[in-house]
Parts: structure tokens; C-alpha cells; sequence
């Protein structure tokens, strides 16, 4: 008798969760799926299908279409006409649509988890007690800011049409975390699923329909990643949205660069999982569980990075190899398993050949000895101990259940080893020690830190990464803004000439190519000097403009100088012509009060100390104002009443940040979690910073004083054309108890030294208000290590309009948030 | 945290084997940490990793009575209700369902009946004939208020009226104040007064106000030579929950790597459902593993749970939902 035998070994027994709803879902739809064009489903041009697996069965479950560029067309074109309504459906209106996606969501909640465990291979417990409810609160939540929209963001209006991709691991969740925040914010979307994962994607439209959404509002587009491309360069899509791997990111941000569409990624992560030694070391285990055997480690912000302190490093690591015993490997549907499938074979070899390289660098494996099914696509939960920060994988992610250990000394090395990555999508810290916890919190470069927790989530609070684990956050009232547009401006859509077949990267690496100043010929500075002698006066004091660098001004590497012209042609000085050496000093020289172990930090002085600061160069600006305001009359030819209006709006400029320098240090999100949840906005680090020529006080003033209101150091090219207010402004900067290397001034010729800023990989971000072609080349090139970018496309903003010349935008470039969840409970 | 400290030889160690207890550590006990909120996380989800259905369920069920103390502590106890109590101890499961799953030849009856020292004699006679051993609550239970040589007096009086496990309680007063010295001594003395009888040590949980104080609590007992933890009188506003059989079942592992002995563990009060007990049995499995999923090292305080536990195994043999009065009472 069964039950007498398990009476004696009390072991597990299978609980499997039926997919007999499932497959009656499947084979109603005749094992064969459409495209989701305006609520209908549309044969796909090609008239191929792709076929959806169960990863650990290999079985069939249906096929889906692969949409050709007819489709795509179709998809953007549908979104668009149904734009034209639903940006102007009162958000009330788009509030109830939301809602009732969220309640149909929860009508369809086991139906829509057994989906996803069968396509994805996750065990029915993750997706049933996580992805699901998450995915309904996401609709929940931004229902509520569709509500809200029209009160709490009157200035900003939608962006178009949105071209969503997502990735394969959370294929419901990153589809919520895409649709939600665009149509609750009046834009459109045409989302396309990734290959191995449709299914969960083609069950919502249903649910779309259901709930009664009006067509071509949300659109699904399925199809291989051809099909993503062809989403991605549509000239209609105002703005794509792409959650997945960083190498596929990198590709994006160059295929749309220079089109003036938004962009947001969600990339990698080798996130750090960091236990103190007076950690609960049980419980930290446990976070290790979640961290890194959540959803077979197939997570973008995995805990995959173990850093434990080296005191308790053997009894940490032996009471993880216990637990490892006790996890589970097997069948998702069954409702007692830890670790479920694989999504595809192709994802476990990739694993297995990280394990095997580690392996080769002298790694020591440790795997449980509990089963592993034979067949289907499963992979043991892995330890890689012995394993320095140099090894391949401490530093690649690996995208499976794979964990690498290292040990640490002090808290400071901590920080280091953590920060010592590409990436900073997340952190997990563990210490029952607030001081410490926070300090570490404070000082790790990720977008989510959990302390003595992990892997948690919430659509109040925005999730998204630093350095090359992306931009631009999803969720909390942060992630809105990608999916907004300042209400006075129009979607950019820049002329570029460059021919379809051109060789990019070839065209990008000879841009702006440039031969230094040298003086200009006779005629052309003779006249005023000429006449200062006849009157027999003596003449004028030359100035030597150099180049403002580390608090100092010093002659610029190449020695070579660059004319200053006036209005009529005339030369009225010259500037410093820099170079790329001039650049890579001023970079360091920001990096000085901005890295990491920077003694007096600027971002670490009090905001009431950096406000001061501003206030008193508004006060230094002042006392010259009359001085600035001529040398502005000269330089553009001007009137002399615009001239002191354009110093005065400096003015007031400086008094804005200084305002803002202690208003904008972020809030306390509403999550699930009991405790806080913290998002704080930090600085991006060293920003890049290339004027326009228009407005070339106020404009430099305007993108400088946000950058460094908010903690940031600067690296700024000054307009190219007017330069003289910048460097006039270096007495300003020195007489105001600026910190050295807080302000660094290259002039010359802007867009060759905007190469080397955006080329420069220890530039966190760039902002170019040039040409269009720059803007492009400034987008394409920023790649290399995934900076921030803002670029104006080649048109100008009106900078003495207030709207459009100060505010949360700016704020906004100027700060990345960090989401900090702190539970509460003793 | 300094390295591990291992006061026995684990190769010596056997299930047999009682915990002597330890000289007092304090460096261990202040070095526990106890996080709250991750530890309820882990509670909260440990059950729902796990599922126990159909004849997995029936033979876990019919398990988890055999590790019940089956228990009346009540103010209105009487030589009649002991009886029944006791008769049901014997005979927990209907004859006919436990043929149905096959088990009718496994022996199976409760671990243990638990009463008040006035009742251990009732129990006794109600008993004759079985081996289920009686446990009486002891050392001014439930509070633990009366006089110390009192509390040490009843316990030989328990053991001397036949007592064969005793289920003492501590002075809360030594954990809220932190004098881990004296919660040492006194448990120290309740175990000495116990000689070769079980002792399990009831630490009132519900009564300690934090985690950590939970699992500093049981550190110190099981030094003090504690064969079992347990977790509630049943008498306090909180009972056994699962955050604090985690933070237990830890402490107990922690004790048995760095000591080699093992101490069982004893949830109460507040069991009701089979839900529950699966929920229990779970969490030793996964945090304690296998080997302690025996009676030596584990058991449940519980009154009404048999009840359900009987009614579900009901449904397992029939498929249809028992009716409460259909189950014998106990």
C-alpha cells in the first residue's frame, strides 16, 4: 500500500497543478495563433508560424505567427489611428479601462499562471503567488494614474505610439510593466513577446478584448526578432521600449539613435548579494534562495554575485550548501517545486558553458545531490566557489541558477567588490545593523537595493538600472516619464542624410574630425585694434583663455588657440582650443569630487551647502552683470537690453537650482513591503555637457547648475561660436568656493570634443545640444557603455522661456533613482 | 561572529543520545540575530512551496498523530474527561478508515497525553495496558510566578506520581531582563530534577516580545541540558506560529552543528487544522530534515486537531467531506 510505505519515509509526493483549462484554451484556438491587430486576429503576411514549447516536456503547445513588415506596418498604423482618441480619452475613462484589465486579470489568474508555467518552464508557484498578482497590482496601480493624469501631470502630454519588446523570463510581468504605464498615460502600443515565450501575451489580448479596450490600442505583434527590428525602425514609432540583454540593447540604442524616438532599457545585471557577519545568516540563506533560484536565475536582477564577509565566510557557504540539499528541481506545474525548466535548450547550454568556463578558471563547483529529471530542460541549482572578481563568471551574467562566491574584509571593500561591475541594475545587502546597511545602501550603484531582502517588487516603486544595465525606470511615479512628453514640445523628427547601406560604426568613428584653430587672417582683426591706436590710447590687456580644469586654468594640451568672432565677423578673442587630452583631464579632474572615495564628495556635501554655493555664484554673476551683459552684445550683436535680460534670467537660474538643490531628494514609495521603500534621487555622476550657441550665458548656466544643484560634476563645452560667457565665468566659478573639478570648462570645437566625452567610458552621462547629425552620432556612440544621453536633435529650445529653459526635466537628466526597500518589523 | 565552536564529538552523537547541555556561552547566545521580516518572508512562503496531497496527505496526517501530545490543561479537567482523552489517544483514527489506507497494522496512537499534575493519575489508569507515556506540565506552569523550590518540588512530584515526560516552563522575567546567567541556572535544575525523565522546556514565546529574544532564549535552554523546546503554554495571547517554529527549528540546527546534539522541538497551542499540521511537518523537513521527523525529536500540543486530522483522513478514504460529528469524540 502507497499510503504505508509514505507513512514510513514521509516523502514528497507529486501535487501537480492541472492544465486541463490550458490546453481547452489551445486547442479552441485550434493549436494556432494570430496576430493581435485592433482587437482582431490578423493571419500574418508571411503566412509563417513558430512553434511554442514546453520546455520541460518538449512538448508542442501551439504555433504563433511570424510577423512580416506588412504586420508591423498594419500594427503601428492601427496604434496610431486609435492615438488619435485615446490621448484624448479623459483619464477617467482610461482609469476604468485599466481597472478592468486588472479585475479580468484576476478573473483569469490561475488560467493565465498554468499558461505561463507550461510556455516559460517557471514553477506554478512563482507564477501563480508572484508574476500574476504583480501583473494585476501593475494595472491597478497606473489605473490610478490615469486618474491622476490630468491634475498631477497637466504639463506633459503622451508620447505616440510605443514599440514595446520584451524578454522570455517574466513574459506576462515585463509585458504589464511595458503596457500599463503607456496606455495609462494616453499612448498607444504595438508589443511584441519574445519568441520562446507567447503564449501568456496572446491570452492577455483576449483579456484586452474582454475587457473592452478599443481596438489598436494595444496591439501584439508576434514574430522573431526581424520583427522587432522592423518595430523598432518604424518611422512612425515615437518611442521603444526593451527589456532583455545588454548586447541587444546596445544594438537599439544605435538603431534608433538620431530618429528622436524615446528610448528605455532594461538590461543585464551580475547583481551583488552582500552578507555582513552580523547578518541573520539563516535568513540571508533564505534571501539567497530568492535571489538567485527565483525563476531558475533567469532574472535580470539575479543576487548571482555572493559577497560574504571572509570571517563567516566557511559557515555561510556550508549552511548554503545545506539548503541546497533541500530545493527541489522538477516539473513546474507541480505546486512542491523550487526550480523549474529551463526556457529553452539553447538558454542551458549557454549555462552549462559559463559552468564549464568557471570551471577552467578555477572555480569549485557544488551541486545538491537531490534528482534532476532526465528529461526536459532542467538545470541543478549551482555553486561556483573560489572564484576571484577577474574570473569571466564574476563578471558576465550568466542567466541561469548559477551562483559565484567571494569574500570580503571590510565594508568599504564590500562597496568595492560590488561596484566593481558593468552593470548596476540591483543589490542585495544583509545586516542586522542599520548604520551599516544604509551606508552600503547609500553607496552601491544600483537602481533597486534591498536590505535584508530581495528580489522584490512593486509597481510603486520603479525598477531599472544604472551604467549599462540601462535607463529609465519601470514602475512608481518615476517610470511615467518615459512614457511623457513635456507638453510644449513636438516629437523630434531630425533630418539625417545617411544612406541606408552606409557603414555606421565607419561613419560614427570619423565624425567630427577637426584641425585646430590657428589665427585668423588680417582683414578680419585689424579694424578694431586699429582704431584703439589711432586714438592713441594704449591697448587692450590680452586675456589668456585657457581651459578651466580641476578648479584651475590651464593651457590647453594641444597649445593651440581657436578665433572668436563677433556678429559681423570680427574677431573679439580667443579661446583655448581643446582636445581629447583636455577632455580625459577634465574627466578625471570631475571624477576627483566624484568617485566613489572622493574626499569631500561634492555629492556628499549637504544640500544647503551645494545651494549656497549656487546662490553665491548668482551673487559673484550679479556684481558683473553689467560686464557679462556687454560681452554678450559683443559676441552675438545683440541688443544691450536683451543682453542684461539674458544675465538676469542667469540669475534667476542660479537661484532656481539653488532652490532645488535640497527640494528634490526623492520620496517614500507606497509598496507592499511593511517598512519603507525609499527612492532617492541620486546623481548620474560626471555629465558630459556640449552648449547650443543660442542663449550662451543662459544655457550654459541652465544645463550647469541643475548638473551640480544635484550633486553631479560637470565636464562642459561651452557654445562653440560664443564661448567668451563661459570662460568669463571661470572668476565666477572661483570666487564662489565652487570645489575644484565640481566645474570643468573645455572650449573648442564642440562636437570633436563631444566624441571624445561620449566616447569616454567613465562619462556617466552625456547632454548635447548641438546639430542633428551630433545628436545622432552622440546616441550611436553612447553605446559603448550605455551613458545616458540627451540630445536636442538639432532643434532649439526657447531657453529664456521658463517652461522649456528650466524645471523637472532638467532635474530629471540631472538624477537617477535609487529604490531602497528597508523592512521594519523586530 | 567567531568561528564555529564544537563542544561534542558529533561522531558520537546518536539519535538516542540526550542532550547533556553545554557550558553557558554567552558570546554565542548575544551573537544571535533574528530579522524579522525575512524570517516571516520564509515562513510565509515555505508553506506554499511545498504541496501535500492525496495519499501523500493521508500518510503524512496519519503521521503527524503519531507526534501529537494529545492535551488537556484545563481548569475544568475531571477523571471523566482524562478518559476519554486517553481512550482517544489509544484509538485516535476509526478502525475501518485506517484498513481503508492499509494502515490498520502500523500501531498508530498518539505520542503522548499531556495534563496537569492532578491528572496524571487519571490519565495512568486510563492508559494502563498501552505504551503511551504521560507528560505533565510542570514548574508553576503556566506562568512560571511561584516560588523556585515549589517549581523544582513539583516536578519530583510529578516524576514520583509517574509522570514520564515533563513540560516545564521558564521565567519569561530572565529573558525580558536578560539574565541568561539565571534562565541558565533555573533550567539547569529543572533538568537535574528531571533525572532520566524528557524534559520539555516551554519558553512562552508569545510572552518573550522579540525574535531575537526567542531564539536566544532557546539557545540558552537547550545549554542548559533542554531535550525538547517548546514553543507556548497555549495559555498566551500568541501561540505557535510558524516565524517562531523558524527561528526554533535554526537555533536547534545551529546547536546540533556546533554541539552535535540534537534537541527536539514542540509547537502548541493553536493547532487546529491538518492544514496546520502539514504546514508544521514541512517546516521541520525542510529546515531540520528528515531525522527529525520522529517522536523523539518532535511533537505538536494539541486538543482539537485530531478532530480535523480525522475528518480529512475521512475524506481520503471516501472522497466525500466528513461531517464533524461523525468523528468520535476525544
Amino acid at each position: 500500500m502507497r499510503v504505508a510505505e509514505i507513512f514510513e519515509t514521509l516523502e514528497y509526493g507529486p501535487a501537480p497543478e492541472s492544465p486541463a483549462a490550458a490546453y481547452a484554451w489551445l486547442d479552441e484556438h485550434g493549436r494556432r495563433f494570430n496576430l493581435f491587430i485592433n482587437n482582431q486576429w490578423v493571419e500574418p503576411s508571411t503566412g509563417q508560424y513558430y512553434d511554442s514549447f514546453n520546455p520541460a516536456t518538449g512538448e508542442k503547445l501551439a504555433e504563433t505567427a511570424q510577423a512580416g513588415q506588412e504586420d508591423v506596418d498594419a500594427a503601428v498604423a492601427a496604434a496610431r489611428e486609435a492615438f488619435k482618441r485615446w490621448s484624448k480619452t479623459p483619464g477617467h475613462v482610461r482609469a476604468r479601462y485599466l481597472y478592468a484589465i486588472a479585475r479580468h486579470i484576476q478573473k483569469h489568474h490561475r488560467l493565465l499562471a498554468v499558461i505561463e508555467s507550461m510556455d516559460n518552464g517557471k514553477p506554478i508557484r512563482e507564477s501563480r503567488d508572484i508574476d500574476v498578482p504583480l501583473v494585476a497590482r501593475h494595472f491597478y496601480y497606473h489605473a490610478g494614474w490615469a486618474q491622476l493624469m490630468e491634475r498631477e501631470l497637466a504639463d506633459y502630454q503622451p508620447v505616440g505610439v510605443v514599440g514595446q519588446i520584451i524578454p522570455w523570463n517574466f513574459p506576462l510581468l515585463m509585458l504589464a510593466w511595458k503596457i500599463a504605464p503607456a496606455i495609462a498615460m494616453g499612448n498607444t502600443v504595438v508589443l511584441k513577446p519574445a519568441s520562446y515565450t507567447r503564449l501568456s501575451a496572446l491570452l492577455f489580448a483576449e483579456i484586452v478584448a474582454e475587457a473592452g479596450l478599443p481596438p489598436g490600442v494595444v496591439n501584439i505583434v508576434t514574430g522573431s526578432s526581424r520583427a522587432g527590428g522592423m518595430i523598432v525602425s518604424h518611422p512612425d514609432v515615437d518611442k521603444v521600449a526593451f527589456t532583455g540583454s545588454t548586447e541587444v540593447g546596445r544594438i537599439l540604442r544605435r538603431q534608433t539613435a538620431g530618429t528622436g524616438k524615446r528610448l528605455s532599457l532594461e538590461l543585464g545585471g551580475k547583481s551583488p548579494f552582500i552578507v555582513f557577519d552580523d547578518a541573520d545568516l539563516d535568513s540571508a540563506i533564505e534571501g539567497l534562495v530568492d535571489a538567485i533560484w527565483f525563476n531558475q536565475g533567469q532574472v535580470c536582477c539575479a543576487g548571482s554575485r555572493l559577497l560574504v564577509q571572509e570571517s563567516i565566510a566557511d559557515r555561510f557557504l556550508e549552511k548554503l550548501r545545506v539548503r541546497m540539499q533541500h530545493l527541489r528541481v522538477g516539473d513546474p506545474l507541480d505546486k512542491g517545486i523550487d526550480i523549474g525548466a529551463i526556457v529553452d535548450q539553447t538558454q542551458w547550454e549557454t549555462i552549462h558553458s559559463w559552468v564549464q568556463r568557471g570551471l577552467k578558471e578555477g572555480a569549485e563547483i557544488f551541486q545538491p545531490d537531490s534528482p534532476v529529471p532526465e528529461k526536459g530542460c532542467f538545470y541543478p541549482p549551482t555553486l561556483l566557489t573560489n572564484v576571484e572578481p577577474s574570473a569571466a563568471v564574476a563578471q558576465e551574467e550568466i542567466f541561469g541558477p548559477v551562483l559565484v562566491s567571494m569574500t570580503f574584509r571590510t565594508p568599504s571593500e564590500a562597496v568595492e567588490l560590488a561596484n566593481n561591475t558593468r552593470y548596476g541594475l540591483a543589490a542585495s545587502i544583509w545586516s542586522d545593523n542599520i548604520n551599516l546597511a544604509i551606508d552600503v545602501a547609500q553607496k552601491v550603484k544600483a537602481g533597486s537595493v534591498w536590505i535584508n531582502c530581495t528580489n522584490l517588487f512593486d509597481a510603486a516603486s520603479g525598477f531599472g538600472g544604472y551604467r549599462e544595465s540601462g535607463f529609465g525606470r519601470e514602475g512608481g511615479r518615476e517610470g511615467l516619464f518615459e512614457y511623457l512628453r513635456p507638453a510644449w514640445q513636438k516629437r523630434p523628427r531630425p533630418k539625417l542624410d545617411i544612406p541606408p547601406d552606409a557603414d555606421r560604426a565607419e561613419l560614427s568613428a570619423r565624425w567630427a574630425e577637426y584641425v585646430p584653430g590657428r589665427p585668423a587672417p588680417l582683414g578680419e582683426i585689424a579694424s578694431r585694434d586699429g582704431k584703439t591706436r589711432a586714438n592713441g590710447a594704449v591697448p587692450p590687456l590680452d586675456r589668456t583663455l585657457k581651459v578651466y580644469i580641476g578648479g584651475k586654468q590651464r593651457r590647453p594640451d594641444g597649445h593651440y588657440s581657436r578665433p572668436v568672432r563677433g556678429p559681423d565677423g570680427q574677431v573679439v578673442g580667443q579661446v583655448a582650443d581643446g582636445n581629447r587630452k583636455d577632455i580625459r583631464d577634465a574627466v578625471e579632474a570631475a571624477h576627483v569630487k566624484a568617485g566613489m572615495w572622493a574626499s569631500d564628495r561634492w555629492a556628499d556635501r549637504t544640500p544647503h551647502n551645494r545651494a549656497q554655493i549656487l546662490y553665491y555664484m548668482a551673487e559673484n554673476l550679479s556684481a558683473r552683470a553689467e560686464e557679462f551683459a556687454r560681452r554678450i552684445v559683443e559676441m552675438t550683436g545683440c541688443t544691450l537690453k536683451d543682453a542684461r535680460k539674458e544675465v538676469d534670467l542667469s540669475i534667476s537660474r542660479l537661484f532656481s537650482y539653488a532652490a532645488w538643490a535640497d527640494k528634490y531628494g526623492g520620496t517614500v514609495q507606497e509598496t507592499s513591503l511593511r517598512g519603507v521603500t525609499v527612492a532617492a534621487n541620486e546623481p548620474v555622476g560626471v555629465i558630459g555637457i556640449a552648449c547650443p550657441d543660442e542663449y550662451p550665458l543662459l544655457a550654459f548656466v541652465s544645463l550647469m547648475a541643475p548638473a551640480i544643484a544635484r550633486g553631479n560634476t560637470v565636464v562642459i563645452i561651452p557654445s562653440e561660436k560664443h564661448p567668451l560667457s563661459a570662460t568669463d565665468f571661470y572668476q565666477v566659478l572661483d570666487t564662489s568656493d565652487v570645489p575644484p573639478g565640481v566645474v570643468n570648462i573645455v572650449t573648442g570645437a564642440r562636437d570633436h570634443l563631444t566624441k571624445t566625452l561620449v566616447e569616454h567610458e567613465d562619462v556617466d552621462a552625456v547632454w548635447y545640444f548641438g546639430t542633428a547629425e551630433g545628436s545622432y552620432h552622440v546616441e550611436y556612440l553612447s553605446a559603448v557603455n550605455m551613458k545616458r544621453t540627451w540630445v536636442n536633435y538639432g532643434e532649439s529650445r526657447d531657453w529664456a522661456d521658463p517652461e522649456q529653459g528650466e524645471g523637472e526635466e532638467f532635474l530629471r537628466e540631472a538624477t537617477q533613482v535609487k529604490n531602497v526597500w528597508i523592512p521594519s518589523g523586530e | 561572529m567567531g568561528p564555529a565552536i564544537r563542544y561534542g564529538d558529533v561522531s558520537m552523537a546518536s539519535p538516542e543520545m540526550r542532550n547533556p547541555g553545554i557550558p553557558l556561552d554567552l558570546g554565542w547566545v548575544y551573537d544571535v540575530q533574528i530579522n524579522r521580516s525575512a524570517v516571516e518572508r520564509r515562513a510565509e512562503t515555505l508553506t506554499k512551496r511545498r504541496s501535500i496531497k492525496k495519499d501523500w496527505q493521508a500518510a503524512w496526517l496519519l503521521r503527524a498523530i503519531t507526534f501529537m501530545d494529545l492535551t488537556t490543561l484545563s481548569g475544568d479537567d475531571t477523571p471523566g474527561r482524562v478518559h476519554r482523552l486517553c481512550a482517544k489517544a489509544r484509538q485516535p483514527v476509526r478502525t475501518e478508515i485506517l484498513e481503508a489506507l492499509g494502515v490498520a497494522d502500523k500501531g498508530i496512537q498518539v505520542a503522548a497525553v499531556c495534563v496537569y499534575h492532578s491528572r496524571i493519575r487519571d490519565a495512568l489508569d486510563a492508559l494502563k495496558g498501552s505504551d503511551i507515556p504521560v507528560a505533565a506540565v510542570s514548574a508553576g506552569f503556566p506562568a512560571g510566578q511561584n516560588p523556585f523550590p515549589q517549581r523544582v518540588a513539583e516536578i519530583e512530584q510529578s516524576i514520583e506520581a509517574g509522570a514520564k515526560e515533563i513540560d516545564i516552563v521558564i521565567s519569561r522575567e530572565h529573558v525580558l531582563c536578560g539574565n541568561w546567567e539565571r534562565l541558565y541556572d533555573e533550567v539547569k535544575q529543572f533538568r537535574e530534577a528531571c533525572g532520566n525523565v524528557h524534559m520539555k522546556t516551554i519558553l512562552a514565546t508569545g510572552e518573550l516580545g522579540t525574535l531575537r529574544n526567542v531564539g536566544m532564549a532557546s539557545l540558552v535552554c537547550m545549554m542548559a541540558g533542554a531535550d525538547f523546546i517548546k514553543t507556548s503554554t497555549g495559555k498566551e495571547k500568541v501561540n505557535a506560529t510558524l516565524p517562531v517554529g523558524l527561528v526554533m527549528t535554526r537555533a536547534i540546527r545551529e546547536y546540533q552543528e556546533r554541539t552535535g546534539y540534537k534537541v527536539g522541538f514542540k509547537p502548541a497551542g493553536g493547532i487546529r487544522t491538518a492544514k496546520q499540521a502539514l504546514n508544521w511537518l514541512v517546516l521541520i523537513k525542510e529546515e531540520l530534515g528528515d531525522e527529525w521527523l520522529d517522536k523523539s525529536l518532535f511533537r505538536f500540543g494539541a486538543s482539537s486537531l485530531l478532530l480535523d486530522i480525522e475528518r480529512q483522513l475521512s475524506h481520503a478514504v471516501t472522497g466525500r467531506y466528513a461531517a464533524r460529528h461523525h468523528m468520535p469524540m476525544g
